[in-house]
């Protein structure tokens, strides 16, 4: 039996007596050796074989490794090795190469209880270095409370600045935009009871009460949550943490501590401008179906309070502390590796939205039983 | 005399004001090791890039294989750079790969190998540098010694006529750095390819060049040519000389 295993390259397959004669071509490279693979590995599976190579001339590493599978492949394999030197010492290079490249064994696959015993183990492991981070912070602080000059101010301020005042035009915007909305959408259901001047009082109480807050820790969280999670975890991966610590400078009154009281500051003076101008946004839809400003900021003066607005603003600096301690914390667990800035990064922004929304619900509950 | 796969031709190259260097010349031949050599700043990775079509000269040619890179685009372009492999000053392998998927990467580009050839030859690669045992471990998971070696392994994933090699010395303790050495001289008798190698090291250049050129910072330039011990034995030029004996060259 004679035969073409590949229409593109001639191979030549012969019985001979009991074994099969593989006959390459002359040339066999990487082009030659991705045509032939699978037709010839297939035609020579579990069948004793001779692999005449006598004829090859021109061999790479690709068509070396071919021959090698297709000896693997039969299982049966006898070696007539190439004549020409340069192929021949081809071959057994990659014969070596390969035997010091063994496959990767799979692992033994886990039982689906150890996977979830792994799994909870992980998640508690987890939390309790975040309890213990939180301790850490807690001593820290008071430890920079009992010594307060050694605050670096200049760090504060730098962090306020960057979270706060860099903030405040996009704050502004989108609390802006948000009124707006907030205010085109309660006209629908309300003009329907012709109830259009509690608007105010709906988008007001949202806004001062919830929304004010909860916007503006969105943006702290993707702004500066992000941002000192890939500083610190850029700072963790060029050993600079280590070198603070080995020059006794505590790593966490240097950077950690700066980075939680200035979001924790700002957070509230952020949460105030989503929210005025949310009420700007929605003065101007209210003058659009035609209530005058005096008419607006009576019924705001009417049902707002102060403590609306402080309730408002107390929740924001607690978002501002839970932000600032998931973005440090964040970055300090980051690991090696050119992921470690991403993943710290992104960790820190899904962690600290899940836990303002977390904590807001928790204030929901809190307030309602107080009876505010 | 072997034939020529890299000429370059006056070659020059400034940024803005800056002048890196001018007027640099020289031919690779086919299978040596050649090395381009240097103090720091003085613009040896500037003309890797140069060669490697990354970086177009400010005046003057560089002919890889016959072609100027920097003039090739789309599939031509695409032809030129599989017939060279380049590995860089750290690896730069793809932290998100396994050893064997960044060595399978180039070929998954360049061939119509099955994925499962891809594999093993990817692994058949990594044994050539004898890192076999390691295929499935991440960048981030391996010493700077395998680093380099892996980044060996993928610049010869497709068996390419010319390596270029950016300080592969680099960072590495003695020992390894020797058996680093070793590797490229071992592959360059063993495959016959080209080995244009850039370093600083003196212990690599006289262990592993065929022939170097040296390049200077104060000159602008290049400032000598020829063998490696002959530069350090017999060279009349004080910074040469300097360079090779580890002097402080006295201004």
């Amino acid at each position: 039996m004679a035969g073409h295993i590949s229409a593109m390259t001639a191979v030549d397959l012969v019985q001979e007596g009991d074994a099969l004669v593989l006959r390459p071509p002359a040339t066999l490279d990487l082009a030659t050796a991705a045509a032939l693979w699978r037709p010839m590995l297939d035609a020579v599976a579990a069948r004793p074989v001779t692999i005449d190579a006598t004829a090859v001339t021109h061999l790479d590493s690709a068509g070396a490794v071919l021959l090698l599978q297709a000896a693997d492949a039969s299982g049966r394999a006898e070696w007539r090795p190439p004549t020409e030197p340069r192929a021949a010492a081809t071959l057994e290079r990659m014969r070596r190469a390969l035997a010091a490249a063994p496959p990767p064994r799979p692992g033994p696959r886990p039982y689906w209880v150890t996977l979830i015993g792994s799994a909870v183990l992980e998640r508690f492991s987890g939390l309790g270095r975040r309890v213990s981070f939180l301790g850490e912070v807690t001593l820290g602080t008071l430890a920079m409370l009992a010594k307060p000059w050694r605050l670096r101010r200049v760090e504060v301020l730098r962090h306020l600045s960057e979270a706060g005042t860099q903030a405040f035009g996009l704050c502004a915007l989108l609390g802006l935009l948000f009124g707006v909305i907030l205010a085109f959408q309660s006209s629908i259901p309300m003009r329907q009871y012709g109830a259009e001047i509690f608007i105010p009082n709906l988008v007001g109480i949202s806004l001062l009460r919830e929304l004010g807050g909860l916007m503006a820790a969105i943006i702290l969280a993707g702004r500066s949550g992000s941002a000192y999670a890939a500083e610190l975890a850029t700072m963790k991966v060029n050993d600079e943490i280590d070198a603070l610590s080995t020059m006794g400078v505590d790593p966490l009154a240097w950077l950690v501590l700066p980075r939680i009281l200035a979001a924790m500051l700002v957070m509230p003076v952020l949460a105030l401008i989503v929210s005025l101008a949310g009420l700007i946004g929605m003065g101007l839809v209210m003058s659009m179906l035609g209530f005058p400003p005096p008419a607006v900021l009576s019924q705001l003066r009417q049902h707002l309070n102060f403590g609306d607005m402080a309730g408002g603003l107390f929740k924001a600096a607690v978002f501002g502390l839970a932000i600032g301690l998931i973005g440090c914390r964040s970055g300090l667990k980051a690991g090696g590796g050119p992921r470690a800035v991403g993943d710290a990064a992104t960790g820190a922004v899904v962690s600290s939205i899940v836990a303002t929304v977390v904590l807001d619900g928790i204030f929901a509950i809190l307030f309602f039983r107080l009876g505010w | 005399m072997a034939e020529t796969v890299i000429e370059a031709e006056g070659l020059a190259i400034s940024f803005g004001s800056r002048t890196i260097f001018r007027d640099v010349s020289f031919e690779v031949r086919r299978g040596e090791i050649f090395v381009i050599l240097g103090g720091s700043g003085c613009g040896k990775s500037t003309l890797l890039k140069i060669l490697i079509g990354l970086l177009p000269p400010s005046t003057g040619v560089a002919r890889v294989l016959g072609q100027e890179l920097t003039m090739l685009t789309g599939q031509p372009r695409r032809a030129a750079l599989a017939r060279i492999g380049v590995m860089w000053q750290q690896g730069a392998l793809l932290g998100s790969l396994n050893l064997m998927q960044n060595v399978a990467l180039p070929m998954e580009q360049h061939t119509r190998l099955p994925p499962d050839a891809r594999d093993v030859l990817a692994r058949a690669k990594l044994g050539l540098v004898g890192l076999g045992d390691a295929a499935t471990r991440l960048p981030a998971e391996i010493s700077g010694g395998m680093l380099k070696r892996a980044g060996i392994a993928r610049a010869m994933a497709l068996d390419p006529q010319i390596l270029f090699l950016d300080e592969p010395s680099a960072g590495l303790d003695p020992i390894t750095s020797a058996g680093l050495d070793e590797l490229i001289m071992t592959l360059a008798r063993d495959t016959g390819t080209t080995f244009v190698v850039v370093t600083h090291e003196l212990q690599s250049i006289l262990a592993i060049g065929d022939r170097c050129i040296m390049l200077d910072k104060t000159a602008q330039g290049m400032i000598a040519t020829g063998k490696p011990t002959e530069l350090r034995d017999s060279s009349e030029i004080p910074t040469v000389r300097a360079f090779f004996r580890r002097e402080v060259l006295e201004q």
